[in-house]
């Protein structure tokens, strides 16, 4: 099964890289309001059963894809996705 | 009769650069320092362990994210539930917060940019086997050079942690966005420290600076005395 996380910087947290980002839209013209820069991990789990895989992605999550003390996390499976 | 030199094990995993300075500093200052191998499952006897900085595993994820995870790690931290000595200089300093052996964890440099150079900092507190050779309010210029030294811990972490007094070093002036300045913590039994400058750097006058040899000396001493009680 394919499945996407989606790691964000939670909410309150400094996020110079995203500021860094926005302005730098801003000098391009664009109107834009805050911009925040997460990141994208695409994996392939071996279950077929969507509870199970969500559960051992959260386990991921948990233990390396994100750090719970500045990051929130996503998860995303391809069943799920429209 | 001389005192028996302590044995500080220095942590070798892929992408960590400084683990021979760190050798070489740990040996100046009369120690016995080995380098451990980040694929072995247990440590030799030991009397300390030094986490060298560097940029393991390219800093992949999160720097320290993936080294968290070798073996030898697992080992670091058994020996550091034991109440063994352990200094993480820099990337060890982030192996270590990634670990949960320390509290906070580094980020990205509020100015985005890799700060490379000598910088003054502020002895918190010297009754922690890393700093017992240094004076109160002393100031200490030792460099450093890192993208990702900005330490963060939330309201509620940070006051604990100055409640209970683990910050150790602090910049004397702003260095990376590092919260409250904070440049070296402790955990709360006080056996394993992490900071972003590189004492190992700063250990001859030739060097520019030989303050890193307060850091490194007290560490060599608080082994050496535990050396000597196992005895």
């Amino acid at each position: 099964m394919k499945a996407t996380v989606l790691v964000r910087p939670k909410q309150g947290i400094l996020d110079p890289e995203g500021q860094a980002v926005e302005s730098s839209l801003r000098q391009l013209g664009f109107s834009v309001g805050q911009a925040r820069v997460g990141r994208v991990v695409d994996l392939e789990v071996e279950s077929a059963d969507p509870s199970a895989a969500r559960a051992e992605i959260e386990r991921m999550c948990e233990q390396l894809l994100a750090n719970p003390l500045i990051e929130s996390y996503e998860i995303e499976l391809a069943e799920e996705q429209g | 009769m001389t005192s028996p030199q302590p044995r500080i094990g220095v942590l070798q995993v892929p992408g960590v650069c400084d683990d021979r300075d760190a050798l070489w500093a740990l040996a100046a200052l009369d120690a016995e320092a080995l380098f451990l191998w980040h694929t072995e499952t247990e440590l030799p006897d030991l009397d300390a362990v030094v986490l060298p900085g560097g940029f393991s595993y390219g800093d992949y994820l999160r720097c320290g994210a993936i080294a968290r995870f070798a073996p030898a790690m697992e080992a670091v931290a058994e020996f550091s539930a034991t109440g063994g000595l352990v200094l993480g200089i820099c990337n060890g300093f982030q192996i270590l917060c990634e670990a949960g052996l320390l509290p906070g964890v580094l980020r990205r440099n509020e100015s985005l940019s890799f700060v490379c150079r000598d910088v003054p900092l502020v002895v918190e507190r010297t009754d922690t086997p890393f700093t017992t050779r240094c004076s109160e309010g002393q100031h200490l210029v030792i460099p450093v050079k890192h993208g990702e030294g900005c330490w963060y811990a939330d309201d509620a972490l940070y006051e604990e942690l100055e409640a209970r007094q683990q910050i150790v070093l602090r910049y004397a002036e702003p260095v990376n966005g590092s919260r409250n300045d904070v440049a070296g913590v402790v955990n709360e039994r006080g056996n394993v420290m992490g900071l972003m400058p590189h004492p190992e750097h700063a250990v001859d006058p030739l060097l520019g600076s030989a303050d890193g040899a307060l850091i490194l000396s007290s560490l060599v001493e608080s082994a050496r005395e535990r050396a000597l009680a196992a005895v």
